[in-house]
Formats: C-alpha cells, structure tokens, sequence
C-alpha cells in the first residue's frame, strides 16, 4: 500500500496573506549511480518535475534532478488571491504522474 | 523552495573539515564537530512536519482501519494495553505485560499479536525478513507501530514495570546491556556506556543515565536518511546486534523486549516526538 | 538560610543526587536462563554462531564487575590473555603502513552480511579513534592517536606494546573495551603488523600530521 502525497496548507488564511504551502511525497528518487551488492547498477529512477496550479493558473514549477534526497519535501509562498483548489501534480521518468488536488479556504 | 535536507549535510561537513585541526586543539576540535553535528541535526529536525516518517505514519492508519488478512478484518479491535480500540496514548505505557499472550510486549510484539489474532496472517510470514532493507520503505508492522507511537506524541514514558513479569524483562535488559559477548567482545553498554563519545561521526547516547535515555528515546521510530526509510526500535536492535557480529535478532524475541524494557526504564518521563529524524 | 539547616540541606541533595545517578541495579544471575532466552532469541543461528551468543571467562568476568574489578580479577584477567599473544616467527612488528591505513577504514567481516566474505575483516580502528589529519570522520570511544609513534619515540618497546595492545588490550587493560583483535581471530598476525606500522612508522601519516 503506497502513501498519497501530503499536502500543508494553513487553516485560516485572508485575501493578501503570503502563505506557505508544503508537500511531502513518497519516492526513491533513484540517482542511477547506486550499485546493487552484485556491482550491478539500479537504475535511475527520479521525480524530474514538480508542478503547482492555482485556479488553473501555474503558481509554482521545480525541476529536480540527482542532488534531491528521496521522499522529497518541496514547500513554496504565494500570495492568496482569494479561495480556489490547488493541483500539484509530480512527474516521474518515463512520464508517470502523480496529481493531488487540495482545497484552500479564505475567510 | 526548501529542500535543505542535502545541503544541510554538505555545510555541516564542510564546517567540520575546518575545525578538525590539529592534534593541539584535541578536545575543543572534538566540542567544535559535537556543536556542528548538533547544528546539523537541529536543522533536520526543525520542520516536523517535513519528516517523510509522517508518509509512513499515514501508511499505519490505513492499514489500522483496513480490513486485512485470511480473516479480513481491521486492527480497530487490537487491545494495545488500554482497551480494544484505544490507541491514543498506548504507545507511552509500554512495554507491558498482556494476560492474553502471557508476556511482556513492546509496540511491535503487539500489533504482531493482534495481526496474527486478529486478522489471521501467520506469525512465520510475519518474521521472515521484517525490516527493509536501504531504500525500501517500512513493513506494514512497523508503518503501523510507527502510526501507534505517533499518537503518544507530547505524552512522556510512563511504562509502570509493577508487574512481576514485567520487573524480570527489566532485569534481563539490564544485565543483557553490560553482557560482553561475540567477536568484538561488544556489549550495549562498550558503545553506551558513557557520556561524551561517539562512533566515526555518531555521537552516542549514554543510556545509563537517565538524562540522556529520555532525551533520546523518544524519537524512535525515526526516519534515516541515510537509508530513507523509517527504522523501528526492533529494527534498530536488530541492527546493534548485526554491527556487534551477532546473529539476526528475532522481532518480538524477549531479548529485544528486555533490552526496549530497560530503555523505556531509563528514559521514564522523556517526551514521546514520533517520528524522529536520524542520519 | 542557618548553618545548621544547610548542612542538613547540603546532605539531603547528596542523597538525592546519589539515587538518581546510581538507580538500584537489577541483574538476573542465573546464566542458564539468559542462556536460553539468548538461545530463543536467535533461532536463525547456524551452530557454529552459537558459541558469539555467550562471552569467555575473561568477557563473564567484565560483563559482571560493570566499573568496579577488583584487583585480584584483573591480575587473573591480565595473566589469562597475555598468555594468547602469538608473535610473527622472525620477530619483526613492523609491516605496511598503507594497507593498514586501509585496514583502520575497513569495517568489514564477521557480520552476517560478510558471509561468504569477498574480502579480508577489517580493524575498524576509525569507528572509535583519530589517527590521522586527513580522516574527519573518526570516532572518540578511544583516545586519539595521532602522533602515535612520534609521541613514543619510534621505540622498538612502544611497537610491541602496541602489538600487543592490538591483539589483545586486556593483557595490559583488563576490561579494555577494545576488541581482543588477535585472540579472537579477527586480524591476523600480518595484518596486526600493518596497523603497527600504521602508529609507529615515521613515514605514516598518523606522524605526520
């Protein structure tokens, strides 16, 4: 059973406020240039991006590359514009995705 | 955006490559790399929340609640030591003695008992190869010993050890932490036994005393980075016992519960900060 | 605050203090029942780990006394493993301080990890001791041995004290935490040589630092 992204964001936030958004997700963020016990090497095998929307609009982008430790937390500021969904989405290699959405609440 | 868990090691270690120095300054060197290893770790720690331990920590409640097993059914019925069900603030009281299994048990060794009761998996599966190796995440035991434990989070130790069962798992923990045994002639306490050292870069706590026992224990189970994955305390006894050129421990043997038992004693009213963060 | 009630104030403290650190001991003394959850606890063991499941004399001895020997057990402690050293045929300590520079790095062996073992054990001398400027990453369980040799003169008596010390460091320490090397199989003649090479060689970096 694999865990679904985790997804920080504050509870009570105002139009205007500069808010922290934080994401943990779960991966090996394999580099490529580890070897097995036999000397064989494992593969690479990395999150190459990270995305962030607001409303639909691109508000946050990450590319990662070998120098990012496995399970990676990437957080990121904006400034609220008003209520609206986040979707963050995580692409592997090979293209695989990863797409979380999270509600922000405005007061 | 922050990801300082990388750069972190790579400044730390550059601050310590600088302060090694000579032979001269032998003891304020040493305080110099004990200051950045603190440093280093204090910065790991500072963010709780962006522990991947919490991804495992989700992973447990899930399968708490999941029906699971031959016998297809949740964990919601496990009896952790304060009745069917109650999980928050379980972890703090234990090890404990359990009528229904007639022994002293740690976290592990219960929610092993409940899994193979409750929800029918066989205990030999359940033995056979149970910590991950480096990169694999946690086992689902330990993801869910590491769910129970974080719900102890702020409560302190308060295991009582009044049960006679229970005082004699203490007093093997304690004798088996002095015993000096295999090839190295290792025992806990060769490692443990003193304020102050550390192996290669590893500073070690001194589990005899009290004010470090409790510092220390309750940040297990901990997410390693060096492995990435969460480590249990069984697992982490494991490990001991493998560096130590010892055989592979048995999860839930009476070894590993006296040793936890005498820890836990050491560390009574230590604060529960699940899970930790280690190199 | 009186003389009186301070001193009796000075005393209590002392009491308290005293409990805390040095909490009543626990022990189980019966060997056979450790024995057998030792035993149970390891049901993976092939029979010829058993044997690392229970310490020698010397090690049942230490294990017991925690910090207090008493002087009559060390004396027998001393005598018993001085009595194991083996020294090379031709008498010369001294071998190659680059292989035991590697050695002092190497961890490797007698874990269960190690077997079938693709390369020779290790002394591991890093985990506990700073040997050279160069390595950062050292450990502080034992002293620091920088300047080893440099510190000793060179001296033909220092190089076999340190022999000695490597293969087995309770014939003149007893209860030294450091592992008996040599007796126990862990290092061979050849290899002990090269780490005394490592200490006591004015080419080594330990002496040059």
């Amino acid at each position: 059973m694999s865990a679904r992204p985790r997804i920080r964001l504050p509870d009570s936030v105002s139009i205007g406020d500069v808010i922290e958004i934080k994401t943990l997700m779960a991966h090996p963020m394999e580099t490529g240039t580890r070897r097995n016990t036999d000397g064989t090497l494992v593969s690479r095998l990395l999150l190459h991006t990270f995305e962030a929307k607001f409303r639909g609009r691109e508000v946050f982008r990450a590319a990662l590359h070998t120098g990012t430790a496995a399970n990676p937390f990437i957080s990121f500021f904006m400034k609220v514009p008003g209520p609206g969904e986040f979707e963050f989405t995580w692409v592997e290699d090979g293209g695989a995705r990863t797409i979380e959405r999270s509600a922000l609440k405005v007061s | 955006m922050k990801s300082i868990r990388n750069k972190v090691c790579a400044a730390a270690l550059a601050l310590i490559s600088a302060l090694a120095g000579t032979g001269q300054a032998q003891q304020s060197s040493n305080d110099s790399i004990a200051r950045e290893l603190d440093t280093y770790r204090s910065m790991m720690k500072s963010d709780p929340w962006s522990n991947p331990g919490m991804l495992d920590v989700d992973r447990g409640q899930a399968l708490w609640k999941t029906p699971e097993g031959p016998n297809n059914v949740s964990l919601e019925q496990c009896d952790l030591g304060l009745g069917p069900g109650k999980v928050d603030g379980a972890f703090a009281t234990l090890p404990r003695y359990f009528t229904d299994a007639d022994r002293v048990m740690d976290v592990e060794a219960r929610v092993l008992w409940c899994m193979e009761k409750l929800q029918g998996f066989e205990r030999v599966k359940l033995l056979t190869r149970p910590h991950p190796s480096a990169g694999m995440p946690v086992k689902d035991l330990g993801a869910i010993a590491t769910f129970v434990a974080y719900r102890s989070n702020a409560r302190s130790f308060s295991a009582t050890f009044s049960h006679p069962k229970e005082k004699e798992a203490l007093a093997l923990g304690e004798t088996l932490f002095f015993r000096r045994t295999g090839p190295m002639d290792f025992a806990c306490s060769t490692c443990h036994g003193e304020s102050g050292r550390r192996i290669r870069l590893q500073p070690l706590p001194f589990f005899s005393k009290a004010e470090e026992a409790r510092k220390i224990l309750g940040e297990w189970p901990a997410y390693r980075v060096s492995t990435a994955h969460v480590m249990t305390m069984q697992h982490r006894i494991y490990d001991c016992f493998w560096q130590m050129r010892l055989p592979e421990v048995e999860l839930g043997s009476d070894i590993s519960i006296a040793l936890i038992s005498y820890l836990v004693k050491q560390a009574d009213g230590g604060e529960i900060k699940i899970p930790g963060m280690k190199r | 605050m009186s003389e009186g009630s301070r001193t009796r104030f000075v005393v209590l403290a002392y009491i308290a203090f005293a409990g805390a650190s040095y909490a009543q001991q626990m022990e189980v003394t019966d060997e056979a029942r450790i024995d057998a959850a030792m035993h149970a606890a390891f049901p993976k063991a092939s029979p010829d780990w058993l044997s690392r499941l229970k310490g020698d004399q010397t090690m049942r001895a230490c294990s017991k006394s925690r910090d207090a020997l008493p002087a009559e057990v060390a004396r027998a402690i001393a005598a018993r493993e001085s009595a194991t050293i083996q020294y090379p045929p031709d008498g010369r300590l001294i071998g190659d301080w680059k292989k035991g520079e590697r050695l002092a790095q190497s961890g490797y062996g007698l874990r269960f990890t190690d077997y079938p073992p693709t390369r020779e054990n290790g002394g591991n001398c890093y985990a506990c001791h700073q040997l050279t400027n160069e390595e950062v990453s050292y450990g502080t369980v034992g002293p620091s041995l920088l300047e080893y040799g440099k510190i000793r003169k060179f001296s033909e008596a220092e190089a076999k004290a340190a022999y000695d010390k490597i293969y087995n460091s309770h014939a003149t320490f007893p209860c030294s935490l450091m592992p008996r090397f040599g007796t126990n199989g862990v290092l061979t003649i050849e290899q002990i040589k090269d780490l005394v090479a490592l200490l006591m060689s004015p080419e080594s970096p330990v002496n040059r630092p």
